[in-house]
């Protein structure tokens, strides 16, 4: 909506400088298109938050199994199925009752340090085990990112590139494996080899790289008619060096956020391959195995599921928030 | 027109073509044998078993009796069950999927719906910053991780729905609930955002400019031109309420296609686990072929213009 001209008068306005030489002063200092995204994205708030809270994730994530003296895979039958308790925090649930309200740390008089936030059957403790298990969920969804970006970057930018011929035959192929859905080739994938963090990677790089491909060719298919690109080739550049030092950096916004969509993508496969029994198996522990038993034994010991699932949905929320707030910051179109 | 109809369908053809081919081959890789106690069997048990079942031709004479029976509509023998057809077990299973996943669609695009036009409508307000919050939240967890939680909650805490089984029809409501979180959350993103792009066409500002009260411009410009490119979300929500109902039949007790599929993974039905992700990819890429094709005669404005 316009202002309304009243609230318009003289004062408002300033006459611009006469003098010839004052009249292309620029007001600011240039700023670069990376500094200028990061200034965008930190005015996102939610792009912020989750930046922080992945942050203090991964920290916990490294050093949290370090923080008590218990080990992820040492079984202690007499501190089976111990409520969560941790000093201090008694009157928000962390009090160490189970769900008859009956308190077992004096029950069973354990004096020595508390589980902080309980043990599973075999009294193994879940502090641990949830921080090693988001460890390895962590693992596998960057190993399984950079491994799309590796090979969809290669792909799209050769068959952007190259054009022609190469680029038909690459895209009839990519149009093909996006047409099969890609969790049955997962399951397929691991049904033929042994389930292993090797084995669920390579399920998920088998379909994953295509959406990045498909991104790069777009990206650079409208890149490579601009006139720097030509400019370079003038002055004699091999396409090598046009790949890499001009089309791939300024392709960089569009793969970094399908990066930060992919990073969810596969820790949600791979929770979702071990919830179905598939996936990473004992004594290694992920987010999806950890929800898996706290699912079976939810009814009396809620905690055992509540904790990894609230994990692995603050992971999953942040970098969707994160991604989005980045593609914000990264696409020129919404600059104002 | 229908040259693209026709190369779209060609494509389809292809896919499940080759999809038909990866599923076989997959069959005969996979480690173990088909028979639920091998040790147990004599050799001329096995031989009689292996006959019985077509495996002691050569590779090429299986695969294209395979070929044979698929376009027949025949998936073979389940290896588990004894005596039935997988397309039996498949045909008993199809139901309480279809029922759930036809609801989470419903449930999802109605909620999606409303939430869209809100956020759209009061752009950067409150309401707005609400509803895409819950579209974040929908996308981000899990659905087991919140069928898991809402079949603690309510089903187990409050005790307003059964935790699970199949008994009726309040049985199906919490695995349709569970289900259409996704939808409702893609459904509303994508609604907010055609919106938005619609509201700032010269075609809405000329229908304002004639006089036309807000709500017909709301109705009948905005609404239905932000509506079509929905289609397009079509495909990849059929896939996730696909993915969806794997985890969330486990979970709820429901006895469709996706627990069968869990089931006969435990249990290495292999003809029934081949039998199911053929069915399950069929589907999916008819419906993506649906999808494009009706996405161009919705919208006119698409120009088929080949690629490459």
């Amino acid at each position: 909506m316009r202002k309304h001209d009243s609230e318009l008068d003289e004062s408002l306005f300033v006459h611009a400088p006469l003098e010839e030489n004052k009249a292309e002063e620029i007001a600011d200092h240039p700023t670069g298109f990376w500094i200028e995204s990061l200034q965008r994205l930190k005015k996102n708030r939610g792009a912020v938050i989750g930046f922080i809270v992945i942050l203090i994730i991964s920290l916990l994530a490294i050093f949290g199994p370090i923080m008590n003296k218990y080990d992820y895979n040492t079984q202690d039958l007499t501190r089976s199925n111990l409520p969560p308790l941790v000093e201090g925090l008694e009157r928000v649930g962390f009090d160490g009752t189970d769900s008859h309200g009956k308190n077992i740390y004096e029950d069973r008089s354990i004096s020595n340090e508390p589980a902080w936030i309980g043990t599973d059957e075999f009294g193994r403790d879940l502090w641990t085990r949830v921080w090693r298990g988001t460890q390895i969920s962590m693992l596998i969804a960057l190993v399984a990112a950079f491994l799309d970006l590796l090979i969809g970057v290669i792909y799209g930018s050769v068959s952007a590139f190259y054009g022609g011929k190469i680029d038909n035959v690459m895209q009839r192929i990519i149009e093909i494996l996006v047409g099969i859905p890609n969790l049955i080739l997962i399951i397929l994938f691991i049904l033929i080899f042994e389930p292993g963090i090797i084995t669920i990677i390579l399920a998920m790089v088998i379909t994953g790289w295509v959406n990045m491909a498909r991104i790069v060719r777009g990206q650079i298919l409208q890149l490579k008619s601009q006139e720097f690109i030509l400019a370079s080739r003038v002055l004699g550049a091999s396409n090598r060096q046009l790949i890499w030092k001009h089309l791939i950096p300024n392709t960089m916004g569009p793969i970094i956020v399908t990066l930060m969509f992919t990073i969810p993508t596969a820790i949600f496969f791979e929770a979702f391959l071990s919830f179905i029994g598939i996936g990473i198996q004992p004594p290694l522990a992920s987010l999806g195995t950890l929800i898996e038993d706290g699912y079976q034994d939810m009814r009396f010991f809620s905690y055992k599921l509540i904790f990894p699932a609230v994990i692995i949905s603050a992971i999953m929320i942040s970098f969707n928030v994160l991604g989005d707030g980045l593609r914000d910051a990264l696409d020129p179109k919404m600059r104002k | 027109m229908s040259k693209y109809i026709l190369q779209r369908f060609i494509y389809m053809m292809i896919t499940l073509f080759i999809i038909v081919t990866i599923t076989f081959f997959v069959m005969r890789l996979l480690p173990g044998t088909p028979f639920s106690n091998p040790e147990k069997l004599s050799e001329a048990q096995l031989e009689i078993m292996n006959a019985k079942y077509g495996l002691d031709k050569p590779l090429a004479v299986q695969y294209f009796t395979y070929l044979g029976n698929l376009v027949q509509g025949d998936l073979g023998l389940s290896f588990q069950s004894q005596g039935r057809t997988v397309i039996n077990v498949i045909a008993s299973r199809i139901g309480p999927s279809a029922l759930i996943g036809g609801q989470a669609m419903i449930i999802g695009f109605i909620i999606g719906l409303v939430l869209g036009v809100i956020s759209a409508l009061k752009h950067n307000t409150i309401y707005d910053y609400g509803s895409v919050f819950i579209a974040v939240l929908g996308m981000s967890i899990p659905s087991f991780v919140f069928a898991a939680l809402i079949q603690y909650f309510i089903g187990v805490k409050l005790g307003w729905l059964p935790v699970a089984l199949w008994e009726g029809y309040s049985y199906s409501i919490m695995p349709s609930i569970a289900l259409s979180v996704l939808v409702i959350a893609t459904v509303a993103r994508f609604i907010r955002s055609e919106m938005l792009e619609v509201l700032g066409q010269d075609y809405v500002l000329t229908a304002r400019a004639k006089g036309i009260s807000e709500e017909v411009v709301i109705i009948r410009h905005v609404l239905r031109n932000a509506l079509i490119p929905v289609v397009t979300v079509v495909g990849p929500l059929s896939v996730s309420i696909m993915t969806g109902t794997l985890v969330i039949e486990k979970i709820f007790a429901v006895p469709g296609l996706g627990e069968q599929f869990t089931l006969s993974i435990l249990v290495n039905d292999y003809s029934v686990i081949m039998g199911i992700t053929l069915f399950f990819s069929a589907l999916f890429i008819f419906v993506i072929f649906l999808v494009d094709v009706l996405y161009v005669i919705l919208d006119p404005r698409i120009k088929l213009k080949r690629e490459g």
